[in-house]
């Protein structure tokens, strides 16, 4: 009996990983402030979008689309989405993970899991004052934050003009 | 000239919009008339008695603010009798997020206990009044004469996952000093929370 279990969650799991990797959603890291800060200071060439979000903000789904298709729009160009995700740590697995998978989301994830808040949101940008969705986009000698659920054209303009920036 | 005193107006007008969104620790809050789960109609001047107030905006849908209900009650419970009573205020627009409906700020009020008034932002004029971004978002006020002045904003505790494991209840303290008659060590906070549902956001 305890075999046939053991079996079925091994069947269960492998499908799982199978499906994950069949739709190119990478794996989710679980990280504290201290361990994400490097990602929203890398000075390079590159054009970095971080997005603060949560599977249960509904304005936050509603602009992954637009994160989505400006993402595949400047693909072959220098710029990269980071979407951090503030689902409590516990619905990894039982929210966050099946969200992602059923919305084919393929960006990097993590899962922000610093209780903390009022230490580290100044650390980002002293004008949030915590509410999201939360965008922050930045590049070597650039940070511009915005406290707005994003529709693609407005979007897409931003990028198109950071990216073309000398 | 004309040109140049026009473009001062611009810029002064320009600058007064950006600085006049939201009180600061120290200002004089504005007394409201919104309409609560009784059907009643509530203000500052229906609490004669009353020290100060802890208004929490706040809302059914939102996880942390569902997170923070017990513990808005139990401050409610703890300081109303000491002249700091609470009043909640759901800012959202129930056209962007139904789960915030005024009939459903009746229900969950009765099914959470809640002990104070929760009150709808109707016209959405109170919350940007105040500068409130999120739910929850929270504003002590001091009553000194006929003034309310704002002496605490941000958020209740540092633990929004767990109750019990809380460092720095914020709110709380701020509280406590306010009633011991000293002024918050720590006046503004800040927490994650859901941004408020506005049209005139998006």
């Amino acid at each position: 009996m305890a075999r046939s279990i053991a079996l079925l969650l091994v069947f269960l799991f492998s499908a799982f990983a199978l499906s994950s990797q069949l739709y190119g959603i990478k794996p989710v890291k679980v990280l504290n402030f201290d361990q994400l800060e490097p990602y929203l200071n890398k000075k390079n060439d590159t054009v970095y979008l971080v997005n603060f979000w949560a599977t249960w903000c509904a304005p936050c789904i509603a602009e992954l689309p637009a994160i989505k298709a400006v993402e595949k729009k400047y693909s072959d160009k220098k710029f990269k989405v980071l979407l951090v995700s503030l689902d409590m740590p516990g619905h990894l697995k039982t929210r966050l993970t099946p969200f992602l998978l059923s919305n084919k989301i393929t960006s990097d994830v993590v899962l922000l899991d610093d209780p903390d808040q009022n230490r580290w949101i100044d650390r980002i940008d002293k004008q949030w004052s915590g509410e999201i969705p939360f965008t922050v986009i930045y590049g070597k000698d650039f940070r511009e934050s915005y406290s707005q659920s994003f529709d693609f054209k407005t979007l897409d303009s931003i990028i198109n003009r950071k990216i073309k920036m000398p | 000239m004309k040109s140049i005193i026009s473009l001062f107006f611009v810029l002064f007008f320009a600058v007064s919009v950006a600085y006049s969104s939201g009180y600061n620790i120290g200002d004089k809050a504005a007394d409201f008339k919104l309409k609560n789960i009784d059907g009643k109609f509530v203000s500052f001047s229906n609490y004669p008695d009353a020290k100060g107030f802890v208004l929490v905006f706040t809302c059914n849908g939102c996880p942390y603010a569902q997170a923070y209900q017990d513990r808005i009650v139990e401050i409610d419970k703890k300081y109303k009798s000491k002249g700091y009573p609470v009043i909640a205020i759901n800012p959202n627009d129930p056209a962007l997020a139904p789960a915030d409906s005024f009939d459903k700020m009746v229900s969950v009020a009765k099914t959470e206990g809640f002990t104070f008034p929760y009150l709808i932002d109707e016209k959405q004029e109170v919350y940007k009044n105040y500068g409130a971004t999120k739910t929850p978002h929270v504003y002590v006020l001091q009553k000194k004469g006929s003034d309310f002045v704002v002496q605490y904003i941000g958020a209740i505790d540092d633990s929004y996952q767990d109750a019990t494991k809380v460092n720095s209840p914020f709110l709380a303290s701020a509280l406590d000093a306010l009633v011991a008659g000293s002024l918050p060590e720590t006046t503004t906070t800040k927490a994650i929370g859901c941004g408020i549902k506005d049209k005139s956001k998006k």
